[in-house]
């Protein structure tokens, strides 16, 4: 039973960043419909950027995190005005292609200027184990869940509370009409990935923090994970990649729990598939038949 | 009757000259051992990339998992040589791993291309993930260290008669009667299927000619290489596969034969820089899909049929 | 005995019924129109008859040379196998090819190829390809499409694009061909000629039509017998005369009080 607990403790803390990596995938792809390759190069940038703010301008955790998603929003805006606006209206793995080609730019970049070597995340919060009942959980555990859950909380807000997030809902539901209605296109596209990035910005700082490594390639594996869990949600619901990305959190913690580690990817991917088999739109959404 | 005799004929004579002018070069000593590398190299992704082609551009189906067949391909044919290491074991190990790779696609192709775009991409990249993890954790295929010392037995010639064998299979396939009810799934899957036309059965068989073709792909790359390991098959692989296919048009085969050329050349060159090699791999690639998002080539296929039609064409009009 | 006998078809959506106990028969060689107000209910009926979508009850039965088969529990491509093919209202080419695939697609059922003959190129394979390429050619020659062979679907000007979707429901050689709306967007002369067009396959073919017509000069020129659909039921059958004098029909064509 306690090991039981202790597994979900490990894997809701896990999923909360696979969730919110799984956001920012989530809200690309309902507005434009783009599998966006280089999100989990945002995150690996989040976490170097929380690296060199700690230990350069020795800053807490707090301004290294709020600094962090405003880089990473800022850098989400640029790729798409950059690499993904040219091709808005290209076929769609065009624009794949350049996401692939804007994720490799990234990781090889930093790969170039700062070295590929792993490093050591500076401590920036004294590590405590909490002992509830025999289930042990670290401060930074609970600091994650904590601090994903309120921005998922903002998230929503934002998207169903303000101007800027109707906006957001009406292009994904049709750009053609939104822009009818006087909504600006391209600056609600800039918004939705500045939104996306500055989540995963704070995943990667709070990653940092808990597993203390980094390295340029880190946000490779994370990031087809998030994908997965966005897609195992329903992609382009916000609500639907956040219950994927705990319930690939807890899947993976569970599987190494049973002894399984091997296979921890292999079960993910096979559960994926059973349930695309039984709902071809993930979790929660919705199987649309095409009109005859 | 006669025309199409010379068309092939002509194909053929083209296909000859080509080997002949590769063999001469380096006998004359203008190509040497790097650069036959490249060549098989190119040629093994273009082997692999055809069948892709052939899976996300004629039948329209979005699959990221080619690696995960090239990987049954690769391990069967290695294990195949290894214990036979002549030319019959490696003709053996070729059909072996193709027919191999084609079942698990039937199997796997039945229940997941119901799917649809990046849905499907995303299982058949678990599919792969799958197969590659499986792969990690048998004992006949050695874990995580994998499969070495495998005879050499690709060698260039065997990987140009190959490259020529799909491509005809490949385009042949694709310009007959079943080729334009595998493009009808891809255009419009209602229509097609009340025209009559067995979607289902289509993309699997499309599925299962790509998948096969990707397993000689992966057969090749394992007795060129001569080590093999879980990790060569990665969803970086199946990625590396659909930037050639996309580079050079989707739905073209002769794009991709240029894109694979492109590519490996461009790779040849940029060998000399370093880690920056990546860097401007990578921004090559985005230039290259912002300037031209339909690819080097989008849909245009070479045609010697067409050739000499036009040609006859301005003869008539002079 | 009918070629063509639907019994009590219904279909659900959620709460909504769209189409509800619908009971009709056409016969061989007869061309029948099917009308009624926007909404009753006529696209979905087409589409449970050519099995797009599937009835929630009823059964749709079909006289063969093999005897009777029941066609409400089969595939669209099964559907289309046993003869009965269509056009569709929002036309659905396949657009990047040409006009030649389109039709030979269709054909696609009806001619074996074998894979290893088109694979190796035998003797066989270009023959059957000129048989086809031939058979195409003559239906495209009836539409007066013969010098587009090459053009992409896409291309062609939207009545060309219309009369295509007919040569290639032909081309699947149909014992019954279903119209959906053919003549929609076309000005009064290309009607006239199609009006013409639809009558000249029906006897050349030896097929029974199904027709979806807003035009009422159309249907009242064309169809023998008219089947008249409101709120997904049928609420008369007859000749055009007789449809014409029609209460029912008058009312829901021009609503006024019961």
């Amino acid at each position: 039973m306690h090991t039981i607990l202790q597994q979900l403790v490990n894997g809701l803390s896990l999923g909360s960043i696979y969730a919110l990596l799984a956001l920012g995938y989530t809200m690309v792809y309902g507005i434009i419909k783009l599998i966006n390759f280089a999100h989990g190069d945002i995150y690996m940038l989040g976490a170097f950027w929380g690296y060199y703010v700690i230990n350069v301008w020795h800053l807490s955790f707090w301004p290294a995190l709020i600094t962090a998603m405003v880089f990473c929003a800022f850098v989400g805006m640029l790729t798409e005005y950059l690499a993904y606006r040219p091709l808005r209206h290209s076929p769609r793995i065009a624009a794949l292609i350049t996401a692939i080609g804007v994720s490799f730019l990234l990781e090889n970049g930093m790969s170039y200027l700062f070295g590929s070597n792993v490093r050591n995340f500076p401590q920036a919060m004294a590590v405590k184990q909490y002992h509830l009942g025999g289930v042990s959980i670290s401060n930074i555990q609970i600091l994650i869940l904590a601090v994903s859950i309120v921005l998922m909380i903002l998230l929503q807000l934002i998207v169903q509370r303000t101007k800027m997030g109707k906006a957001m809902r009406a292009v994904s539901v049709d750009p053609d009409a939104a822009q009818l209605i006087g909504i600006n296109i391209d600056r609600t596209i800039s918004f939705t990935f500045a939104l996306g990035s500055s989540l995963a910005g704070a995943a990667g700082v709070m990653i940092g923090l808990y597993y203390n490594s980094i390295d340029p390639l880190m946000g490779m594996t994370p990031g087809i994970k998030a994908f997965v869990a966005a897609v195992l949600g329903g992609i382009g619901l916000i609500p639907g990649a956040a219950i994927g990305g705990f319930v690939i959190g807890l899947l993976e913690t569970i599987t190494q729990a049973l002894g399984f580690s091997a296979y921890k990817d292999a079960v993910v991917y096979a559960v994926l598939i059973i349930i695309l088999l039984v709902k071809p739109a993930g979790i929660l959404g919705k199987n649309i038949k095409e009109k005859v | 009757m006669k025309k199409n005799l010379k068309y092939n004929l002509i194909w053929l004579a083209i296909m000859i000259a080509g080997y002949i002018i590769i063999n001469v070069l380096e006998f004359a000593g203008i190509m040497g051992q790097f650069a036959e590398t490249t060549l098989v190299l190119i040629g093994i992704n273009i082997i692999l990339a055809t069948g892709l082609n052939l899976i996300i551009g004629f039948s329209g189906q979005f699959s990221l998992g080619h690696a995960g067949f090239m990987a049954i391909g690769a391990y069967v044919c290695a294990l195949i040589t290894t214990a036979i290491p002549n030319a019959l074991g490696m003709l053996l190990g070729l059909i072996a791993g193709a027919v191999f790779s084609g079942v698990v696609a039937l199997v796997v192709g039945i229940p997941t291309l119901r799917l649809n775009g990046d849905y499907l991409a995303i299982a058949t990249m678990g599919v792969a993930e799958i197969i590659r993890i499986i792969l990690n954790n048998l004992k006949i295929t050695n874990g995580p260290a994998g499969l070495y010392n495998i005879p050499m037995l690709a060698t260039w010639p065997v990987v140009y008669l190959l490259v020529c064998i799909t491509t005809i299979i490949i385009v042949n396939f694709i310009h007959s009667r079943d080729g334009r009810a595998v493009m009808s799934v891809r255009e419009d899957e209602i229509a097609a299927e009340s025209m009559g036309v067995n979607i289902t059965k289509w993309k699997v068989i499309a599925f299962v000619v790509g998948a096969a073709t990707a397993a000689i792909g992966g057969a090749l790359h394992a007795n060129y290489i001569q080590t093999i390991a879980p990790t060569d098959f990665g969803i970086m692989e199946s990625i590396n596969i659909l930037i050639i296919v996309v580079l050079g048009g989707i739905g073209s085969i002769t794009g991709t034969f240029v894109a694979a050329v492109v590519l490996g050349l461009l790779d040849m060159i940029l060998q000399n820089f370093g880690t920056l090699r990546m860097v401007l791999y990578s921004l090559a690639l985005i230039l290259i899909m912002v300037f031209k998002p339909s690819g080097l080539l989008g849909t245009w296929e070479l045609s010697i049929r067409r050739l000499f039609t036009r040609k006859s064409k301005t003869k008539g009009d002079a | 005995m009918s070629l063509l006998d639907v019994k009590d078809l219904t279909k659900n959506f959620g709460g909504l019924t769209a189409v509800s106990g619908v009971t009709m028969h056409l016969e061989d060689n007869e061309l029948v129109a099917l009308i009624g107000p926007n909404g009753a209910g006529k696209t979905t009926l087409f589409n449970l008859l050519t099995g797009v979508i599937p009835p929630s009850e009823g059964t749709v039965s079909l006289q063969t040379d093999q005897g009777l088969q029941v066609l409400n529990k089969k595939k669209p491509y099964q559907v289309a196998q046993a003869g009965l093919a269509r056009t569709f209202q929002n036309i659905r080419l396949f657009k990047d090819l040409s006009v030649l695939d389109n039709v030979l697609i269709a054909m696609t059922a009806k001619h074996k190829e074998s894979f290893v003959s088109s694979i190796l190129r035998l003797p066989s394979y270009y023959k059957k390809e000129v048989e086809m390429r031939e058979e195409a050619i003559e239906l495209l020659k009836i539409f007066d499409m013969q010098d587009k062979l090459d053009n992409l679907a896409r291309n062609l000007p939207y009545g060309e694009q219309r009369r295509l979707e007919i040569v290639r429901a032909l081309a699947t050689k149909p014992k019954i061909l279903f119209l959906d709306e053919p003549a929609a967007g076309m000005n009064p002369e290309e009607t006239a000629d199609l009006t013409r067009l639809i009558r000249q396959i029906q006897n050349e073919f030896h097929i029974t039509v199904l027709l979806i017509e807003h035009d009422m000069s159309l249907v009242m020129n064309v169809a023998e017998r008219i089947y008249v659909l409101e709120y997904g039921q049928l609420i008369a059958e007859g000749t055009p005369a007789e449809i014409q004098k029609n209460e029912r029909v008058i009312k829901a064509y021009l609503g006024g009080e019961s």
